[in-house]
């Protein structure tokens, strides 16, 4: 299954946004990375670092980002991973809740990683800068 | 004129004095027209510099530079910190392994930490961010190394264009960043992002 990594400025938002899939899917991997190292609202590339790192495996990881930082971030995470973790890790521009609960029903029933990226395209907002 | 990398990290400490001297300030900037924490953000990420770079005794102004870049990016919240990271680190790797560099290094220097900055960011000169004050530096560097002046009026000329940088994104509308949702509304407003940049051009002419 590929493996989710809910990135947030709050970490009360990427929780709650993970209960709410988690209802869909509860067997999906998803780690959240919410809020910065002393729990202020922002964003942290060590904490998406260790949300894939929580969630990979062989069929890979899609990050998904509310707002601004949050993708240059992600983007940095992704700079510092290894290889072959690096390559099957992506970052998805997605509605932040519906993209989502989205991607973890896709998951949860299969789905490869370029799979739901098609799908979950009709869920873009443009929000990569 | 040359600096070591004592030097560098003099200037460093520098630097997050005045980000502390400057938080509110940058900070109410921030809140006009945008998430308002940018002064916390920059104060934070530079004493975390500071800290890390206290009794250091590397030579390889490279690796000062990287470390500068890493720990703004742990350390910073906001987007500043993977942009300003970038930027230090990316200065950083111009100058890897050496141990003393001139004002032809700190223009490459500059030039490699602006393209990392654009890359990163997507933006481009005139979007209403710290591009707006960098760029303008470092061509002014450009053109005061061109004429020959001497570093330290090299360093004034990059300061000065970096202020003059700030005073402009008063005019134009934020395209990127938090302050890109008020649209037209981001007119007559400072950005934050520039003004930081602005600081540390000051420190570095101060310091040298």
């Amino acid at each position: 299954m590929v493996g989710l990594v809910i990135v947030s400025h709050s970490q009360k938002l990427a929780e709650g946004v993970r209960d709410l899939a988690a209802q869909m899917a509860a067997e999906v991997p998803i780690a959240v990375a919410g809020g910065t190292g002393d729990e202020r609202i922002g964003t942290d590339a060590n904490k998406i670092i260790a949300g894939i790192k929580e969630v990979y495996s062989e069929d890979g990881v899609l990050i998904i980002f509310d707002l601004g930082s949050a993708y240059l971030n992600a983007e940095m995470a992704i700079e510092f991973l290894e290889d072959e973790m690096k390559e099957k890790t992506e970052i998805i521009d997605v509605a932040f809740v519906e993209g989502t609960v989205m991607a973890a029903v896709l998951s949860s029933v299969g789905k490869k990683r370029q799979e739901m990226k098609e799908e979950l395209k009709e869920l873009c907002v443009g929000k990569m800068p | 004129m040359s600096i070591n990398g004592h030097k560098v990290i003099n200037i460093m400490d520098k630097i997050a004095d005045a980000m502390e001297e400057n938080k509110l300030y940058l900070t109410e900037l921030d809140a006009a027209i945008g998430d308002g924490d940018h002064g916390l953000n920059m104060s934070k990420g530079f004493q975390a510099v500071k800290e890390k770079l206290k009794e250091d005794e590397e030579t390889n102004i490279g690796e000062i530079l990287k470390k500068t870049g890493m720990t703004l990016v742990s350390n910073v919240g906001g987007a500043s910190g993977p942009l300003y990271g970038t930027a230090f680190m990316k200065a950083g790797m111009e100058v890897n392994g050496k141990e003393e560099i001139n004002i032809a290094d700190f223009e490459r220097m500059l030039k490699a930490a602006l393209d990392g900055i654009k890359l990163r960011g997507k933006a481009e000169r005139n979007d209403k961010t710290m591009i707006d004050a960098i760029e303008p530096a470092l061509n002014a560097v450009s053109n005061a190394i061109r004429q020959e002046l001497s570093p330290k009026d090299v360093l004034k000329a990059a300061a000065d264009a970096a202020n003059e940088g700030v005073a402009f994104t008063k005019e134009i509308v934020a395209r990127k960043g938090r302050a890109s949702y008020l649209g037209e509304r981001s007119i007559g407003h400072q950005d934050p992002g520039a003004t930081s940049s602005a600081l540390i051009f000051d420190i570095i002419y101060k310091e040298l």
